[in-house]
Order: C-alpha cells, then sequence, then structure tokens
C-alpha cells in the first residue's frame, strides 16, 4: 500500500511534464471556444452584411423608405414592414409592459406565501417556454376569432380615429401585438421580479416604519429604486418582439402595403423573410437579406442598450 | 406649546410616571416556535428606555411588536397584548400603517431612501397627510437630528451619498418628522464609528425631552450612558434545540448595572461592564 | 407644537382600522387589480394548453408516431418523419453546442481575467438576444450556401448557435456559485486546473449545467424561422445529414394555414407533442435544481 503510494507519486513527478502541457493546452482550449463564442455575433454581423450586398448596391437607402415590394417589377422596398415591425412591437410593449410589472409586484413582494409565488413564478416561466409556432397556430383559430366583435366594435365607435379606420378582417395588426405581448410579457416579468427582489430588505421596512401602506411603499420607494432594471427588461423585451418571426408570421396577414390602421393586415421585416424565401431567388432573395440586415441592426441596437442598463442594475 | 390641561395632567402622571407603551405576556412565534415568551414591561413617557442581552435574546424581535413591523416577516406570531395608550395594537381592528405614523423607527442599518434629503424626509411627511410649510419642517427635523449644519447646502443631493453616520441621523430626521409619539431604535450605532456613535447618542438625550425612545443596544456602556431604565433579556436552550429569548430583570438604569437582583443579570452586566 | 398640521395627531380612534378609509379602498383596488393582471397574464397559457390538448388529443394515437404526414386529401396519417427529424436536429444541435457552450463558460468562470469575461459575457448576452430568423439566415450563408444544399447539419448548426448563449450563461452561473474553497481544496491537494475542473467544479455545478442544458433543448425543439431557411421539410422519413429533414416545428408551420382538416388537426397534434416536451424539459429542470448542492 504505502510502497505503490510511493510509486505513483514518482510517476506523477515523472508525468509532470506531460500534465502541465495537458494543463496549459485545456486551458487554452477553453479560451479558444470562448472567444469563439463571442465572434460568433461578429460573424453573423459580417455573413449578413455580406450577403446583403447585392441588394444595397442595388437599392441604397431607398430600401427603407420606399413602399413597394414588387417582385414582378423587380422593385424592393420595406418601409411598410418596418412600419408594422415597430408598431406590432409597441402595442406588445403597451399592453405587456403593465401586466408584467403588476406580475412582478405579485410575485416578488409578499402578497402570497413563498410556496404559491414559486409555484406562479413556474407557470409565468412556462409563458415564455412554449414555442412561437404553437402561439401562432393558436392565434389564428382561437385569438383571431375571439377578437372579432372587439375589433368591430373598434371600428364602428372610433373608426374616425386613423388606426381603427378599416374594418376587422382577422389576420392584422391587432391580433400580431396581442401575441407578441403574451411572448414577451415573461421577459419583463422576470426581470422586473429580478431587480425588485435584489432590493435591500431594509428599503422596505425603512418605509413601512414612517407609515406607509403597502401599495405606498412599492410606488414610492420600490419601483423608484427598482426602476433601471424594469426599463432594462422592458428594452430586452422590445428586442424580442421587434425579432419574433412565427407567431406574427401566422397571425399578421402578411400584406406588403402601409396602412395606418391597426386592425388591417400588415406585415413584419421577420415575417417577410419567412413567407418570401421559399419561392425567392436573385435579386429578391438579396432583398430579403437586406431586410435581414436591417432587422439584425435594429435589435442589435435595442439589445445593447438593455444589456448595459441591466448590467449597470447588477453593480447596485 | 403643551396647553394648561396637558401640562398638568404631565406633572400629576410624573409623580406615578405615565407609561406610554406596554407588554403584557407577550409571546412571539417564528412558525411554530416561539423565540421570545412572556414578557411583561411598561415603557414610561419621555425617558429612555434600553433592551440590552445577548444576540438572539428576542431584543429586536420585541421592539418590531411595538410598532408591529413584525408583520412583514413571514410566519411571524405575536400573542399576548402591546397596549399603546390603551389600545391593544395586536388587536383585530388596529390599523398597523397607524401606528407606524405614531411610533417611528431607526433601523441597525442605515437605510435613507434613494431620494433626496429633502425627500427622505418630505416622503413621510407627505403620506401622513401633512399639510404646512414642508421646506420648515425639513430644517427642523433635520435641526433636531443634529444633522442640518452639515446637509442644509445640499438638500438635493441622494441620501445615499452621505457618510454612514450622517445617514443614521438623516433617518432619526426621518422619524421625528412625523412627530411621533415614541422612537424605537434598534442598534442605531452598531455601524457607526465612535465619533458618530457620540453624536447620536448626544441625539438621544436631547430628543428624550419631547419623545419616548426605546434603544436596543449591544453595548452596556451605551446603555448606561443613554438609558433611565434598561431591561435585561437572556436565551436559553429550546426544548427543539431552538434558543428562546426571556425577559430577566427591568429596573431603573443604574439599578440594573449597579445592584441587579438576578444572578444572570449580574454575570452578564459584570462580564460586559466590568 | 405642530401637531395640528398631522390631522390625525391625537385622535386615537384613527388607531382603528377602517374600510372606508381612502387608503384602505385604494389598497384593496390596486391589490385586486394586480391579481387581476397576474391572472390575464397567465390566461393565455391555460386557454393554449387548453386547445392544444382539445383539438391534438384525439389524434394522439399509435399511427401519429408510426405513419408519415398525408397528402392534401389523404386521410389519417402521423408526423412520425417529423419527431424523428426535431431528435436528429435538436441532437446535432445539442452535440455542437452543449461541449463548446460548457468549457466556454468553464473559461469565463475560471481561468479569464475580470475584463475579458466581462466582454465576452456581454456578447454572450446580446448573442441570445439575435433574432432565431437572423441566425436561420446566417446558418442559410455558412452552410447552406457552400453545401449548395438545404440539410439536416444545417438545421442543427442554425438551432446550435441559438442554444450556445444560454448554455454558457447557466453552466457560468453555476460555476460561479461552486465557493472558492472546493476549488483551493483541490488545489491544495496537487490537483491540476484540469483535473479541478473536470473532476471536482463541473461535478459540482452539474444539475445547474442540467437545467440549463434542458432548457436550451426546449427552446431549439421549438424552433421554426431558422430551420426553413436550412433544413426546410419533407414529407418524407429523414434521408441523411445533408438532405432536408421534417420537422415538428415546420410541420406546424406549414399546416397551420392550409384549409384541410386532417392537416389541421395534425398541426394541432404536432403542437401536443411539442408543448408536451416542453413540459417534460421543464420538469426535469426543476429535479435538476432541487439536486443541485449548493
Amino acid at each position: 500500500m504505502s510502497s505503490s503510494a510511493v510509486n505513483s507519486q514518482t510517476d506523477n513527478k515523472n508525468r509532470s511534464s506531460t500534465e502541465k502541457s495537458l494543463d496549459s493546452s485545456f486551458i487554452w482550449l477553453t479560451r479558444i471556444l470562448s472567444f469563439l463564442v463571442a465572434a460568433v455575433l461578429l460573424w453573423i454581423a459580417i455573413r449578413v452584411g455580406l450577403q446583403a450586398i447585392p441588394a444595397i448596391q442595388e437599392f441604397g437607402w431607398s430600401f427603407m423608405t420606399g413602399s413597394s415590394w414588387n417582385p414582378p417589377e423587380q422593385q424592393y422596398a420595406i418601409l411598410p414592414m418596418i412600419y408594422g415591425t415597430i408598431v406590432s412591437s409597441l402595442i406588445a410593449l403597451l399592453i405587456a409592459f403593465p401586466i408584467g410589472v403588476a406580475c412582478a409586484i405579485v410575485l416578488s413582494e409578499n402578497f402570497l406565501p413563498q410556496s404559491v409565488r414559486r409555484i406562479l413564478v413556474f407557470l409565468v416561466e412556462l409563458l415564455a417556454a412554449i414555442p412561437s409556432v404553437v402561439y401562432g397556430l393558436w392565434g389564428i383559430y382561437v385569438l383571431i376569432p375571439f377578437l372579432k366583435p372587439i375589433g368591430s366594435w373598434l371600428h364602428q365607435n372610433l373608426g374616425w380615429f386613423p388606426l381603427f379606420s378599416t374594418q376587422y378582417v382577422g389576420p392584422g395588426m391587432l391580433p400580431a401585438g396581442i401575441i407578441l405581448s403574451i411572448m414577451i410579457l415573461p421577459i419583463i416579468t422576470a426581470i422586473s421580479r429580478d431587480s425588485l427582489a435584489s432590493l435591500p430588505p431594509e428599503l422596505r421596512s425603512g418605509s413601512y416604519a414612517v407609515g406607509s401602506t403597502r401599495w405606498q411603499t412599492i410606488f414610492s420607494i420600490l419601483i423608484p429604486a427598482a426602476f433601471s432594471g424594469i426599463v432594462g427588461g422592458t428594452m430586452l423585451a422590445l428586442g424580442r418582439a421587434l425579432g419574433e418571426t412565427m407567431a406574427a408570421t401566422l397571425v399578421i396577414g402578411n400584406s406588403n402595403a402601409l396602412n395606418f390602421s391597426v386592425l388591417a393586415p400588415a406585415n413584419t421585416i421577420a415575417s417577410l423573410m419567412a413567407n418570401q424565401f421559399s419561392e425567392a431567388s436573385g435579386l429578391q432573395r438579396d432583398s430579403l437579406m437586406y431586410a435581414g440586415l436591417i432587422l439584425f441592426a435594429i435589435t442589435l441596437v435595442v439589445n445593447i442598450i438593455a444589456e448595459l442598463i441591466i448590467q449597470k442594475v447588477k453593480k447596485y | 406649546m403643551p396647553t394648561q390641561e396637558q401640562q398638568n395632567s404631565r406633572s400629576q402622571t410624573s409623580q406615578k410616571e405615565e407609561m406610554i407603551l406596554k407588554a403584557e405576556d407577550v409571546t412571539v412565534y417564528y412558525d411554530d416556535f416561539a423565540a421570545l415568551r412572556g414578557v411583561y414591561m411598561d415603557i414610561p413617557r419621555n425617558q429612555v428606555t434600553a433592551l440590552i442581552g445577548p444576540s438572539g435574546c428576542g431584543k429586536s424581535t420585541l421592539l418590531r411588536c411595538f410598532n408591529r413591523l413584525n408583520d412583514l416577516i413571514d410566519g411571524c406570531r405575536v400573542e399576548g397584548k402591546v397596549i399603546y395608550r390603551d389600545k391593544n395594537l395586536y388587536s383585530d381592528n388596529i390599523d398597523a400603517v397607524e401606528v407606524r405614523r405614531r411610533i417611528g423607527m431607526v433601523f441597525q442599518k442605515p437605510n435613507p431612501f434613494p431620494k433626496s434629503i429633502y425627500e427622505n424626509i418630505a416622503y413621510g411627511a407627505r403620506i401622513n397627510g401633512y399639510k404646512d410649510n414642508m421646506d420648515d419642517l425639513v430644517e427642523k427635523s433635520l435641526r433636531q437630528a443634529a444633522i442640518w449644519d452639515e446637509v442644509k447646502d445640499k438638500l438635493k443631493q441622494n441620501g445615499l451619498s452621505l457618510s454612514g453616520g450622517q445617514q443614521q441621523r438623516l433617518c432619526i430626521a426621518r422619524a421625528v418628522a412625523l412627530k411621533p409619539d415614541v422612537v424605537l431604535m434598534d442598534e442605531p450605532c452598531s455601524s457607526l464609528d465612535p465619533v458618530s456613535t457620540s453624536k447620536v447618542e448626544d441625539l438621544i438625550h436631547e430628543l428624550k425631552e419631547e419623545y419616548t425612545i426605546v434603544i436596543v443596544t449591544h453595548n452596556m456602556q451605551q446603555a448606561s450612558r443613554v438609558a433611565d431604565m434598561t431591561a435585561f433579556f437572556n436565551a436559553e436552550e429550546g426544548e427543539s434545540g431552538n434558543r428562546f429569548g426571556y425577559l430577566v430583570e427591568y429596573d431603573r438604569t443604574e439599578d440594573i448595572f449597579e445592584n441587579p437582583q438576578e444572578e444572570s443579570t449580574k454575570s452578564y452586566v459584570g462580564g460586559h461592564f466590568g | 407644537m405642530s401637531s395640528t398640521t398631522y390631522n390625525q395627531q391625537d385622535n386615537l380612534s384613527n388607531l382603528e382600522a377602517s374600510n372606508s378609509r381612502p387608503r384602505t379602498i385604494i389598497g384593496t383596488l390596486l391589490t385586486v387589480l394586480a391579481f387581476t393582471l397576474l391572472g390575464v397574464a397567465l390566461l393565455p397559457l391555460g386557454l393554449v394548453i387548453a386547445y392544444v390538448i382539445i383539438k391534438g388529443a384525439n389524434r394522439l394515437n399509435l399511427s401519429l408516431f408510426t405513419e408519415l404526414p398525408p397528402a392534401a386529401f389523404q386521410e389519417g396519417g402521423g408526423v412520425a418523419n417529423a419527431i424523428v427529424g426535431t431528435l436528429i436536429l435538436v441532437g446535432i444541435a445539442a452535440i455542437i453546442s452543449i461541449p463548446i457552450g460548457v468549457l466556454a463558460a468553464v473559461y469565463l468562470s475560471e481561468f479569464a481575467p475580470k475584463r475579458v469575461a466581462r466582454w465576452i459575457r456581454f456578447a454572450t448576452n446580446v448573442l441570445s438576444g439575435v433574432p432565431s430568423i437572423i441566425v436561420g439566415i446566417f446558418a442559410y450563408g455558412v452552410i447552406v450556401l457552400r453545401t449548395d444544399s438545404f440539410s439536416a447539419f444545417a438545421g442543427g448548426f442554425a438551432l446550435a448557435i441559438l442554444m450556445l448563449p444560454i448554455i454558457v450563461r447557466t453552466t457560468d452561473e453555476a460555476l460561479q456559485i461552486v465557493p472558492q474553497e472546493v476549488r483551493w481544496a483541490s488545489v491544495g491537494v496537487g490537483a491540476s486546473n484540469f483535473h479541478t475542473v473536470l473532476k471536482i467544479v463541473l461535478p459540482a455545478a452539474l444539475p445547474a449545467i442540467v437545467t440549463g442544458t434542458s432548457l436550451a433543448i426546449a427552446r431549439a425543439a421549438g424552433e421554426t424561422a431558422p430551420l426553413i431557411f436550412t433544413a426546410l421539410f419533407t414529407q418524407f422519413w429523414p434521408n441523411g445529414l445533408f438532405e432536408p429533414i421534417p420537422s415538428l416545428s415546420v410541420l406546424i408551420y406549414n399546416y397551420a394555414t392550409v384549409p384541410y382538416d386532417n392537416q389541421r388537426e395534425l398541426a394541432w397534434a404536432a403542437s401536443l407533442l411539442l408543448v408536451l416536451l416542453i413540459l417534460l424539459a421543464s420538469v426535469i429542470s426543476r429535479w435538476a435544481t432541487r439536486k443541485s448542492v449548493y
């Protein structure tokens, strides 16, 4: 026993040079892979940029300002899709922000016992895990019919308002915005809840001790203190909504005409790409790549801002 | 200014000492475990009462009963009565928020709100329906907390930018701005340096004129310096191995320190004080 | 004394709770509102799951798992090829992304200088926000255009890119939680970095890594957008790694808008399978979290 231990020790000493090289090559391997992961972002940017070059050369800036997408004429511009992308995401934010923050409040304050809260947190996470194509399918057959009376009412009573100026035909901006809001709500809730829960508990007791009610504490002390986290989460959610494809594609109606009414069919950059790619070739395919590059640039900016805000919060 | 009537009543009660807070058989449970057991204690008006004892003896727990801050802790339950001016704070029909507006609190770690110095004072006053000149109240409260001269030129700055000692005095100003009857202090000097500590102790002496103060402290010297009355709590091993606290002895401060009746008081005070 | 400026001062009856007090009413209303909004948030979850079960359950039979999808006017059929395809795609993605992701995370938490780690973490987080459709056209450019064919491999590659940041982040977080003393103990008995990481640190963090990986797999299994640029779809059985391959998610997309009831029912049934898969992954990840040591 003791001799073998001694043996193995001398073995170890003999092996130490191989072991050293094994050790350093292991560290190098992890280092290379780690930089590779970071480099993927750059790689995507370069690759997507290269694929877009033919269309950029053809259309330049007018690609973003023109509004006709016309394959027979080989004329491509995506202003309606940029509009649709932004408006559907804003509708989604408008709905998801108040609901998401309310969920974060209920799930971070002591309204409910810990065990019940844990289950609810799990359910909200599950909401984020449902595949977007399933939401899309559900949107076509459940949400769109459900919204019909609401859409018709909006048009009949508020039709003078440009946003409701067309008949509700089913697929369109409104159902797309609602589906997107369901999908981004868990992001807002998760990050807002994190930043509310990470506030020091003395802040709460300090506020209660000067005679605040629970809701005065929430609105006047906790939400202002957690504000940047909530904003960061909302930006992240916006980035997700801008780039979301399948759910939007199935319910937005894929109309390439610019229409201000949220009841009318519209299109987003992502759903344009998903829809036309399989039949496209030549300049049309290049134009889809250009559209992809623009979407990538928009979401990149939004995500970088979101991450910067969230990173700052973590320091505090 | 106190009215004639109030003055009369004060002078009368000073002979038999008016009691503003009374704990009657208070037992505090965390989940199923009674962490503090059977406390009877009367707190006299306009005096400083210190709660001392080893850690885990329940002195902070008792303090938090006096303004129902224990309500915030999951699984915490209080039995017995806490009488504040003839009202039992733990009876069903009492509004805990109102209680906290009359019984202020200063915490172990300074916890100013992440707002301006001015807003730190004004926030509590505003939600309590204060309608007079806010600037006056802010100045008066900061003066009472002996911090006015240090901050008068930077009222718009964030309260968190102050030093620890200043933050704690800001928190005291925040508490007195509500004109509470009682100010509870939970080891207010434990995170402060000696200079700030002596400033806060001086402040406690002054505040006594207007307020009743109940202070939890680890520091024997501090208790003997600031307190009129002192209560000694001790902890014992409970049936499940958890430690529970109870009140051992409660008397005038000089009696507790010079002539304690109980052995455990004597050894605790002696060990820490001699 | 300025006691009059606080209108409630010295009026002890105020101590008593009253339901008619404005702030009591406002507080109750806000609480009710918050709970209502929580209900509104969870309602779609319940409705989606309910509809997927109602519309998909009647096709949940053996032929769903054994038969090929039907043509337009055919009856019956199943989604067997898409199930196999999804498993293959996710398998390729896992084989690529798990080793890379875990080792990259090892560098971040064990060896990297703080500044470098911060930048790489930042890039990883931004990568996780890149829309999946962009990853799709990226994989299209990198693989499909080079090999001149839509393929299972290209689809798996796209899914791997989507899984990568999730795996890196969860592994990185898990490794950071492992206490420093454990590493010192290992190094103290003369273990090399390689041994310390492989034999001590990674096993300690394993439950959390399993959690992250199963969440990443669940997300990849439901992805559709990148696959229509890479893996495409076929009506037939998968036929090698460098051929187009069917998947559940693309099947749902294709059949969602067709006018044929039979195919639409299969879309619902495929949705049910995906939702069940995701529930399974969530349960596994919860279970793994509970096993966690630290």
